[in-house]
């Protein structure tokens, strides 16, 4: 799922320290990434590089486990065994995404449990968009047709960024993704076709689930100041307006098709420029849901914490269970 | 109530109650690794459960699929048996859970596939596969947990003796299932000695699920799963 | 994590007469639990039909700053190529 480069407004962001290392690996490296080459695990990388991978990669895993609880929310509740196994199997694939970014990360020489450590502390960041409740039904197919669609448009030109398991990564999570959009978009078909109860839903989640998910790519460019640094690395493929600009105009066709009305009274098509204008974006919820202010901040991490902490027996367990075997082996 | 309506709903139901209940762990289990091996079993189990209640519903010729089945019955007459309805509990309540049922499920899914309902064996043949695994996972759970840490032989326990008044009625004689108890005897037995632990005391069986009287835990999950249908009866999802 | 339950790298055969390919990792506490995290992980799409886990810890790997020295050399030794050698056209099967 998708990431940001998030800070706080105040937060100091990562910049270049090239004095104290070697200026000629450096430029190789450099060299190495403009030629559209990849870097592997234990390549020389400067350190800034890998210090920005490891969280943009473990954010990143984060928000694909914390994105399992908003629709989680509805799989005891889904309307039809269909729908409930197509959820569950699509939070599944959420899980696996999560591991194979924490696998990833963890080729740059940190481990699953510092990441988790960093989540529950709070120190270490996830997408915003999570931090929002599933009101109804129809958020699950607003959160597949908009997050998970607002998601592909970031991962799809991340399959060639410059670290090859973190590319490789996003190859996996694209073949996967395109369902989960599907998903999503068809259940906003089954709604905005039914009942007027069920079109009030599906218009609802829509008003709800728009502005968040417009959101979910990040502050402004003028804002983003490591983004060209993240570009020449390959750490970015596109900017951040012009991701969002480029979802937002895909994505209102969409909403036409099926007779839903995106929120926003100032879009409208500019045939100038060949795209959607659209209205303002209110950055102080964005900075707020940063700072852990989202609606569902707490529930989200007291959830993850809770089943981290539960399950501490369990994994105490298996590990001393596998010490105890592999004595019993030796002594064989 | 044809036979083949009979036999179809309970398998049909053992399994419908069983995913949900697996899916309630989604997000929440104590490691990445471990959620996502629940979720497969849910998945499973989810699917068996589409396909056995089809073929209820056809058997039972009222023109009912298994949305119909699963949504609108309400505890009276849902056919599954105690074992699978009752709570996730802590890990080792859910693993006992799972060891109990699913090395059964194998025995029972097995005499089904050779039988000659057609309808049914073919259902049957395949999902042997995939309780097969069920098992392996469930079973090396129960050795981890058993000869684990102290704590983990201590709720391996409880989580067995919280399951235990539940086997009977899997073997109750009407419904034929009592040829499969030895078997399963050996094979509880095998795993609980590679364990460490004893089978718990042997204890009056607690009966009823298979004739819709269920235990407290059934109405409280229908509530949930069945919200939607019931609240918008005339809506298509 | 790493102390308590340790890493374990996936390796995927997708059908018989491929290879083996690196898929990724899971965190597992023994062998058997590591065999079933990686089905479970990289295996639900109908992927493959032989895994291979390892211990990460067991892997061994070529040090990126020895490329120079254990891999350039190669690049010399055209004749190892079939390309090296010209063979005229009236001669076939060569």
């Amino acid at each position: 799922m998708y990431t940001t480069e998030l800070k706080d407004k105040n937060q100091k962001s990562v910049t270049p320290v090239a004095a104290p290392e070697d200026p000629e690996r450096l430029a190789a490296f450099e060299a190495r990434v403009a030629a559209d080459d990849f870097i592997e695990p234990k390549d020389w990388m400067p350190d800034a590089y890998r210090k920005t991978l490891v969280r943009q990669i473990s954010q990143h895993a984060h928000s694909e486990i914390v994105g399992m609880l908003p629709e989680g929310n509805w799989i005891t509740r889904a309307p039809s065994l269909r729908r409930k196994a197509v959820l569950l199997a699509k939070v599944q694939d959420e899980g696996g995404h999560g591991l194979y970014l924490y696998s990833a990360a963890e080729t740059l020489g940190t481990s699953r449990e510092e990441m988790i450590e960093a989540l529950h502390s709070g120190r270490a960041k996830y997408s915003t968009i999570f931090n929002y409740p599933t009101l109804t039904w129809a958020d699950i197919g607003a959160i597949g047709w908009l997050v998970d669609g607002a998601a592909i448009m970031n991962q799809v030109p991340l399959q060639r960024t410059s670290y090859g398991p973190y590319a490789r990564a996003m190859v996996r999570v694209c073949k996967e993704e395109s369902f989960h959009q599907r998903q999503g978009y068809e259940i906003m078909m089954a709604l905005a076709a039914g009942t007027g109860a069920q079109k009030r839903m599906a218009q609802d989640a829509l008003n709800r689930w728009w502005w968040p998910s417009i959101m979910m790519f990040g502050p402004p460019d003028e804002n983003s100041p490591n983004t060209a640094q993240s570009i020449r690395w390959r750490i970015k493929r596109e900017t951040n307006d012009e991701l969002r600009q480029k979802f937002i105009d895909v994505t209102v066709p969409q909403a036409e098709a099926i007779g839903l009305t995106i929120p926003d009274e100032a879009l409208k098509w500019n045939a100038e420029r060949g795209s959607y204008d659209y209205g303002a974006i209110d950055w102080d919820e964005f900075y707020a849901v940063v700072r852990g202010e989202g609606a569902t901040a707490k529930e989200r991490m007291q959830a993850r914490v809770k089943a981290w902490e539960d399950g501490k027996w369990v994994r105490d367990a298996a590990a001393a269970h596998a010490a105890k075997r592999q004595v019993r082996e030796a002594a064989e | 109530m044809s036979a083949r309506f009979d036999h179809a709903i309970r398998l049909g139901d053992d399994a419908l109650i069983l995913g949900q209940r697996l899916s309630e762990w989604c997000g929440h289990a104590p490691m990445l690794e471990v959620d996502l091996s629940l979720a497969n079993i849910g998945l499973d189990l989810l699917g068996q459960a589409t396909h056995f209640l089809g073929v209820a519903g056809e058997a039972e010729g009222k023109g009912r699929d298994a949305d119909k089945l699963a949504f609108h019955r309400d505890v009276l007459d849902f056919r599954n048996c105690l074992l699978v309805e009752q709570p996730n509990g802590d890990f080792a309540q859910t693993i006992a859970r799972q060891f109990l049922f699913s090395n059964w499920q194998e025995l029972l899914l097995t005499e089904v596939a050779a039988a000659p309902d057609t309808a049914l064996s073919d259902i049957a043949r395949k999902s042997v596969k995939e309780v097969i695994y069920h098992c392996r996972f469930a079973n090396e759970w129960v050795v981890r947990l058993g000869d684990g840490t102290e704590e983990s032989r201590k709720r391996m326990i409880e989580g067995l003796d919280w399951m235990w008044r539940f086997v009977d009625e899997l073997f109750d004689a009407k419904d034929g299932a009592a040829s499969l108890r030895p078997e399963w005897d050996k094979r509880i037995a095998t795993v609980l000695s590679e364990a460490g632990l004893e089978a718990p005391k042997p204890r009056r069986g607690t009966m009823g699920g298979r004739k819709g009287h269920h235990s407290e835990h059934l109405g409280h999950l229908l509530s949930e799963m069945q919200f939607l249908q019931r609240a918008y009866p005339d809506a298509r999802w | 994590m790493n102390k308590v339950w340790p890493l374990w790298e996936v390796f995927i055969r997708a059908k018989n007469g491929l290879s083996h390919r690196h898929a990724g990792s899971v965190h597992a506490a023994d062998a058997k639990m590591a065999l079933e995290a990686a089905r479970d992980t990289y295996t639900r799409r109908m992927e493959g039909v032989s895994l291979w886990i390892v211990p990460s810890a067991a892997i061994v790997a070529s040090d990126p700053g020895d490329a120079a020295e254990l891999f350039e050399p190669a690049a010399d030794k055209v004749y190892r190529h079939p390309t090296f050698y010209v063979i005229p056209d009236n001669v076939k099967n060569i």
